[in-house]
């Protein structure tokens, strides 16, 4: 299986800055003293050696994350902002030739809808949209989005063949030559975290989702949903300190309780899901490095591997 | 878990030790209750000594927010001295510096609070 992620931002899109790229340029520049740069492939030897939120970014699309199995059915978490650069690599890969999408939701918060209307796919006759959820609303909140005066092409225009599929949590499906189930989550108006399985791996995705810590009866179902997993895509947004005070009730989780539910559950990778909007990259590439140290400090199985999601990862399982 | 409890300089002193985490965190929790319930406006502040504290984990921080929260609530006043390395790097990781006061030592908290 690989996933590739598409939108990694919590709540609302960013973009970065003038300032932010001038930020950029200036710390490479800077570290280019007295290095050799006469060659076009110095200078891309010296780029691919800086750090990665200096010669890259984390990138500001809302949530939404690709699964790639191998199969002809498509699957996508999410219609965040990252649905609209999603639906630009289908076409370039796929024409106009018909398309099942399996989408699974987290949720009908308006971060992880907003990119289903410049979902292009939607609007092609042939394609074939199966929209999942544990929502009942969910339906009403797409067509919602869409309806005047809040979009100019109301839901009853789009051209593929769109289903909304209500499912439970906490049973098994077979979806697309995966194993899914989902399990309900802490947030306002209820999340649910999607776990998937083809045989070989298998993903949790596990985003706006806030965790008591002091119930531990929670904590072991979360343990148990995340269980041997080869990845969690987890809603990492907030410090602990923060997510159990002033931010408490706000519905987000923090690093720590990944890596302590992580380890509880021995999954092999965790990768930190739903960045702060107000964080530049210097603050998510800081808070990689202090999770990461964070697991060493735990440590006492087997590694838990860190990594926090960019727009444009791709993680291979 | 014990807490070792010294009224030092009109400061009270609370030494603790162990792991606070899963199964060390209600017990802690249960022994600083009567000194927090004392912890009012015009009372001694809580210096709790996390010299022999050896790890502490989400539900134990968990359990100092919920402290630090009684305390403020009856203005009363509590700190931590003395994180070893390892407990100090997860106060800077979770970013629990930022909520609780922090002192390098017991006679350091001890000076600024009395
Ligand atoms: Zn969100
Ligand atoms: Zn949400």
């Amino acid at each position: 299986m690989k996933v590739r992620f598409w939108g990694t931002r919590g709540s609302i899109p960013v973009s970065m800055t003038a300032q932010a790229v001038r930020a950029k340029l200036i710390t490479a520049l800077s570290g280019a003293a007295g290095v050799d740069l006469s060659s076009h492939e110095q200078v891309v030897a010296y780029v691919d050696r800086l750090d990665f939120a200096t010669a890259g970014c984390f990138g500001g699309h809302s949530s939404c994350v690709q699964l790639e199995t191998g199969g002809s059915e498509h699957i996508i978490l999410d219609m965040g902002s990252g649905a609209r650069p999603l639906a630009g690599h289908y076409l370039g890969q796929h024409g106009g030739k018909p398309q099942t999408y399996h989408v699974f939701m987290s949720h009908l918060h308006w971060d992880h809808i907003m990119g289903f209307p410049f979902f292009t796919p939607a609007y092609i006759p042939g394609n074939q949209l199966i929209i999942h959820s544990c929502h009942s609303e969910a339906e009403f909140a797409f067509r919602r989005q869409q309806a005047e005066p809040s979009f100019p092409v109301d839901f009853s225009l789009l051209r593929a063949d769109i289903r909304f599929d209500v499912m439970e949590p906490g049973r098994d499906y077979a979806v697309a030559g995966l194993t899914v189930s989902a399990k309900k989550q802490r947030h306002g108006g209820d999340s649910y975290g999607w776990r998937f399985d083809d045989g070989k791996a298998v993903v949790v995705y596990t985003t706006d989702s806030e965790h008591d810590v002091g119930d531990l009866a929670e904590r072991a179902a979360f343990a148990d949903f995340f269980h041997q997993a080869d990845l969690v895509i987890f809603d990492a947004m907030y410090s602990l300190a923060a997510a159990i005070s002033v931010k408490e009730d706000w519905g987000h989780s923090s690093n720590i309780v990944g890596v302590e539910l992580c380890q509880l559950a021995q999954a092999k990778r965790l990768c930190l899901f739903h960045h702060e909007p107000a964080y530049d990259d210097l603050q998510i590439a800081q808070i990689l490095n202090e999770t990461r140290r964070f697991e060493e400090l735990t440590r006492e199985g087997a590694p838990l591997e860190i990594l926090s999601a960019w727009d444009g990862l791709e993680v291979v399982l | 878990m014990q807490l070792r409890a010294q009224l030092i300089n009109g400061i009270q002193l609370l030494s603790t030790q162990g792991r606070i985490d899963q199964a060390g965190a209600e017990p802690f929790s249960a022994a600083l209750s009567p000194y927090l319930a004392d912890c009012q406006a015009g009372q001694p502040a809580i210096v709790l000594d996390f010299a022999g504290v050896e790890y502490i984990s989400s539900i134990g921080l968990r359990a100092l927010m919920l402290a630090h929260k009684q305390a403020t609530a009856q203005q009363g006043r509590i700190a931590i001295a003395a994180l070893t390395p390892l407990v100090a790097e997860v106060f800077v990781i979770s970013h629990f510096d930022q909520v609780l006061k922090v002192y390098p030592t017991v006679a350091d908290a001890i000076e600024d609070l009395r």
